[in-house]
């Protein structure tokens, strides 16, 4: 079971412990949540299926929030913060209510969809906002727990899924990066799904690697507090760079380096599966290596 | 919060004068005014109906309302988009007292009075959720997908008041009612003058959502 997989299992149970929650879809996981045996039965009526109206998703959620239960919303990145990004910023923000928009899909999780289905901006987007907890899980196990944690809480989470995950979870429940290794010459932080293949990229380099399956608030003191020589790589599932301010600001007092790698924003036009557009992306353990030994070959 | 003064309708373009500093007041300013009035003082069940008004743009009738109704002071209103005012020229809920929602960006309040309505329905609640929008503002087209949805839903708590002053720069060939009772909605089109007629179209209640159109003078008039 992938992490959206897991979250359309978990929905009808979660909604189901808490009279508070209610989902609100745009097509996208309705028709999964009614065939597959996980109907939601007695939940049925806080399962709010608006039909492909993204801007209403938003807005209705607002609207649930404004009489004090908590919206779970969903759909594929683009369309969840892309599309209605005007109601994220003020049905939500500027009305100052909570809410959990759970994405899927991904920077390119259908590679074979083209463009128009690549959400790798989304997490740079919602830095534009104010207040928003964004959780990166790396393995269904991950997206389980920040889910729950998501619901249980009052404010504004994004919790974004994704097909790729790492062998094991690595997250602790705190929201603080865990330490996956300890070494020397440097700190390569991986968000999310980019933990295996961070791990195999670095095998044999004298670097700590942090793990962040929480990106916002972004945990500065962990940085610090393991930081060694200050040359940090970031290894980011989505656009490239967007936590590189957050590395800046964590040692605003420290010369420091940051390479920052991502996804590119150029459109590729390109087909193909998830690990052609790794490869394509320089995401791949492979280029990964590259690109981080060659980082650190330029230190001092 | 419960009103501490009532003052009644003809206090209103005093209040309203307290923020402009105008002495009169245009069709523009008042356009809304006759509809609020008669919503707070013959429609809503305070602290149990709500009232969204999504044409945040040009709220003086609005606040002179609340004011009226004790909700906000005159210094509060002497104030009007001041640096430490509480009411700026598109209101902010989380500002001021008996405000539902920030509005000011056209086409965001149906969607949220839709959200508003399920969710007092799913509490099993009989309570209005009562969304003010203009005819020009009907232009966004987010409101057409609340729209569509509420007819669908047949979500009888809510009502939407369009406010025609004919400020559509293109039209509505056929008028606007239809737009609504198309997607299952109920309709009234009233004067928007007429508080009798207004109070007889806010209180109508059915199994489907509700339009009161109320017309009223040309914007440029």
């Amino acid at each position: 079971m992938d992490q959206r997989e897991r979250f359309y299992d978990l929905l009808p149970k979660l909604l189901g412990d808490d009279d508070r929650l209610v989902a609100v879809l745009a097509e996208i996981g309705a028709a999964y949540l009614n065939v597959t045996g996980i109907d939601p039965g007695p939940v049925a009526d806080r399962v709010i299926n608006v039909g492909i109206r993204e801007q209403l998703l938003v807005g209705v959620a607002g609207g649930l929030a404004l009489t004090g239960l908590r919206p779970i919303v969903h759909t594929f990145a683009p369309f969840l913060i892309e599309r209605p990004f005007e109601q994220v910023k003020l049905d939500l923000g500027h009305q100052d209510v909570g809410a959990v928009l759970v994405s899927a899909g991904g920077s390119y999780d259908w590679p074979e969809g083209g463009e128009t289905h690549m959400g790798p901006r989304d997490v740079a987007l919602l830095d534009t906002l104010d207040g928003w907890t964004v959780h990166v899980p790396g393995h269904p196990d991950e997206a389980e727990s920040l889910l729950r944690a998501a619901a249980h809480a009052d404010g504004r989470v994004y919790v974004r899924l994704s097909a790729d995950s790492n062998a094991h979870p690595h997250a602790g429940e705190d929201g603080r990066m865990a330490v996956l290794r300890r070494g020397s010459r440097g700190t390569v932080v991986a968000v999310g799904p980019m933990a295996d293949r961070t791990l195999a990229a670095t095998e044999g380099l004298d670097v700590t690697v942090l793990y962040a399956a929480t990106v916002r608030p972004f945990d500065a003191e962990t940085l610090r507090a393991t930081l060694t020589e200050p040359d940090v790589v970031l290894v980011e599932p989505y656009l490239r760079d967007t936590s590189t301010p957050e590395v800046d600001r964590a040692l605003q007092d420290v010369r420091h380096r940051v390479l920052g790698l991502g996804v590119g924003p150029s459109e590729l036009r390109r087909y193909g599966s998830r690990a052609d557009h790794d490869a394509l992306r320089g995401l791949d353990e492979p280029g990964l290596r590259r690109s981080i030994t060659s980082f650190l070959a330029e230190s001092g | 919060m419960t009103p501490t003064t009532t003052l009644g309708y003809d206090d209103l373009p005093g209040l309203m004068t307290l923020m402009t500093g105008d002495e009169k007041h245009g069709a523009s300013a008042t356009s809304t005014l006759d509809a609020i009035w008669v919503l707070y003082d013959r429609v809503l069940r305070p602290g149990h109906d709500r009232f969204l008004l999504s044409k945040g743009h040009g709220p003086m009738a609005y606040y002179a309302v609340l004011a009226a109704k004790g909700h906000l002071t005159e210094d509060d209103l002497r104030g009007f988009g001041g640096p430490d005012s509480i009411l700026g020229h598109h209101p902010d809920r989380t500002l001021v007292p008996g405000v539902e929602i920030g509005a000011g960006s056209l086409g965001h309040g149906l969607g949220l009075a839709v959200g508003t309505a399920l969710g007092r329905r799913l509490r099993g609640s009989d309570a209005r959720t009562v969304v003010l929008l203009g005819d020009a503002e009907l232009e966004e087209g987010s409101n057409a997908e609340a729209i569509q949805y509420a007819g669908r839903a047949g979500l009888g708590g809510l009502t939407a008041v369009v406010i025609d002053n004919s400020s559509a720069s293109l039209g509505w060939p056929g008028g606007i009612a239809q737009r609504f009772t198309v997607e299952g909605w109920s309709a009234s089109d009233v004067d928007g003058r007429d508080h009798d007629a207004l109070e007889r179209a806010l209180t109508e209640r059915g199994d489907s959502p509700h339009v009161v159109v109320a017309h009223v003078e040309r914007k440029d008039s």
